[in-house]
């Protein structure tokens, strides 16, 4: 009897994708929701032209901050109410989920892979080399974020800079996602790092090195598979912190440049009508809450279901 | 134990180094001073020789490494110098803002307790039943707000409130008077920033508080105390509690730490003059000293209170403190 005869007699056949689906929504109901949302958000971002018939972009000045149901001349009605420049507020949330997201699953994808690959490098190597990547790991998770993004927006208006890349709006959005994925980088690192430092004692790290496997190798292939649960997590959690430090950036003027729709920077124009024009802030700000609430929510059922430390019995 | 205390005192030095590097080469990369901005701004007409007069006395055309120097000792003498903006001592116009975020930090470090432990607590006991939804769903929701949204919706809020209830519309005092001064006015104008950022911290803390429970509840001490007939109330405070909250302990203190330099936003909605707000000024204006002076100091509260955390571990943990 072949090993595959064997196996399958003892083994019951592994779940389908479908049904692993439905064991996951069962069991962790808040995550689905979170799910829902998330892809709410993204069809919201991939189908922003056909949800709505404004441009983001152009200036109506007949109809500053008009109310929530406002008509125009053409009969288009303003849903959540116009800006300050008269553009229909809710447009602008819907193409804002476009940048949120475009920054959020950037950030996260680079900072958690760069960190990846650092803590378990770190971890693997050990002695000194651990010991001076803790220490200036220690230096990028003491330094306040605010300094470094200031000094990476001031940066990319200097000459030196913007003759390479000049500085148009839609560059903006690139230096805001080096000023975030810098200090998602230590942060994953140092997780990956605790479990790596686990595995490395586990004798198949040591058949390896046996083997004559380069470092490299050894490092990419063997160990950093086994570190996927911390890593999807930390990657999860990194979207919706992204998204709200975009929006904060954008809130303190460091962050994307108008007119690019963004949903930190219309609260940013907000804050000057909050007084006469309470709505204008209250929708931004609904939509950055529902969409880091969605990745939250999904991250945290993500966590749940690969630590089984923290599965129901 | 007294080893370990010298070895991670020994440890700090290499991190507030590398910091001070960061922030000495990070300032003098970026285009412009400090000269340009005061005797010209920007586009306008400004005399050269008076820019190099004014470098010149500002130690500015000194060589670089000779200015990393002069700062690194003043560094280790606490003197932090003066602010090449203003000219007064970098220390002194610090201080009163440092009051301000150090009272905001502490008093929404309070909301975030007073809301995590129990919160988090209930969240686990209770694991995957509606109240752990509830609380999960509340802590998730917390972190999902932006805190100076937050900030927004609570001065809308007081708005509407305070001309529902006197006719007349109410908002936080906007001038700092410190505590013990005048504690009712402090108070007044401190406790909404508080309760924004608190609540937002304190949905980490309640998360972390209901995963670390939910493993303790499954160590084997635990069954134990289960099958000696220990009444669980006394399993969770007195058993579960106090293991678990080595975690919390870490999340709490970071957090505290991240807030000394990180009420940026929060400070703008509410209009308060802190820290945060000093340090976006100093940047805009390249006040070189400023700017280190505010960067070193957060970095020394982070250091200083990773190291408070490290010895609390000890002390709540005897494996720690015995090993």
């Amino acid at each position: 009897m072949s090993d595959s005869t064997l196996d399958d007699d003892i083994l019951p056949p592994p779940p389908s994708t479908l049904k692993r689906a439905l064991t996951f929504a069962k069991k962790q109901p808040l995550g689905t929701a979170g799910l829902m949302v998330v892809l709410a958000f993204i069809v919201m971002a991939v189908f922003a032209e056909q949800l709505t018939s404004f441009d983001p972009e152009a200036s109506d000045y007949m109809f500053m901050l008009q109310p929530e149901g406002t008509e125009n001349m053409d009969g288009q009605v303003f849903w959540l109410g116009t800006d300050d420049f008269g553009r229909d507020l809710f447009t602008r949330i819907v193409y804002g989920a476009q940048t949120a997201l475009f920054v959020g699953i950037v950030c996260a994808l680079i900072g958690s892979s760069i960190g990846l690959v650092l803590g378990v490098g770190s971890a693997y190597f050990g002695g000194w080399v651990d010991m001076l990547f803790q220490r200036v790991m220690d230096v990028f998770m003491a330094f306040p974020l605010i300094i470094l993004a200031m000094a990476i927006v001031i940066a990319s208006r200097s000459p030196a800079i913007t003759q390479f890349i000049p500085a148009t709006p839609d560059n903006s959005i690139y230096f805001v996602i080096i000023a975030i994925t810098i200090p998602f980088i230590p942060k994953c690192a140092r997780v990956v790092r605790s479990s790596a430092l686990t595995i490395r004692e586990i004798p198949y790290i040591d058949a390896a090195r046996a083997n004559g496997f380069s470092d490299a190798r050894i490092v990419m292939r063997h160990m950093v598979p086994n570190v996927m649960a911390p890593f999807l997590i930390m990657f999860t959690a990194f979207v919706g912190q992204a998204i709200l430090l975009e929006a904060s950036l954008s809130f303190l003027g460091l962050g994307v440049q108008e007119p690019t729709p963004a949903w930190g920077l219309m609260l940013k124009s907000s804050q000057e009508f909050i007084r006469s024009e309470p709505w204008y802030a209250i929708y931004p700000g609904l939509a950055i809450t529902l969409a880091v609430f969605g990745f939250n929510l999904f991250g945290d059922a993500v966590r749940d279901a690969l630590d089984p430390r923290l599965r129901s019995q | 134990m007294w080893q370990y205390v010298l070895k991670r005192l020994l440890l700090m030095i290499p991190t507030v180094l590398g910091a001070a590097f960061v922030i000495f080469f990070l300032l003098r990369a970026l285009p412009g001073d400090v000269c340009e901005l005061k005797l010209g701004g920007e586009g306008a007409y400004y005399d050269a020789e008076q820019i190099e007069i004014c470098r010149n006395n500002l130690g500015l055309n000194e060589p670089l490494l000779v200015q990393f120097g002069t700062f690194v000792a003043g560094l280790a003498t606490f003197d932090l110098g003066e602010s090449m903006w203003t000219g007064r001592p970098v220390a002194e116009e610090m201080a009163k803002r440092f009051e301000l975020s150090l009272q905001v930090a502490i008093m929404a470090t309070l909301v975030s307790i007073v809301i995590a432990i129990p919160l988090g607590t209930l969240s686990a006991v209770y694991q995957n039943t509606w109240i752990d939804y509830v609380v999960r769903t509340v802590s998730i929701a917390g972190i999902a707000v932006p805190s100076f949204w937050l900030g927004i919706l609570i001065i809308l809020a007081l708005l509407s409130v305070s001309e529902m209830l006197t006719g007349s519309r109410w908002s936080p005092p906007l001038d700092y008077v410190p505590l013990w001064q005048d504690p009712a006015y402090n108070l007044s104008m401190l406790i909404w920033p508080a309760l924004a950022t608190g609540y937002r911290y304190s949905a980490v803390a309640t998360r972390m508080t209901r995963s670390s429970l939910l493993e303790v509840l499954r160590e084997d001490y635990v069954r134990t105390a289960r099958a000696k007939g220990v009444v669980e109330k006394i399993i969770v405070n007195r058993h579960a509690l106090r293991n678990a909250m080595l975690p919390v302990v870490t999340v709490i203190g970071i957090e505290f730490a991240f807030l000394m330099g990180g009420l940026v936003v929060t400070e703008q909605v509410f209009n308060l003059n802190g820290l945060g707000r000093l340090l976006v000024d100093s940047v805009t204006f390249n006040d070189y000293t400023m700017t280190q002076g505010i960067v070193m100091t957060i970095v020394l509260v982070f250091v200083m209170t990773n190291f408070a955390i490290d010895l609390l571990y000890a002390w709540l943990d005897p494996r720690i403190r015995y090993s």
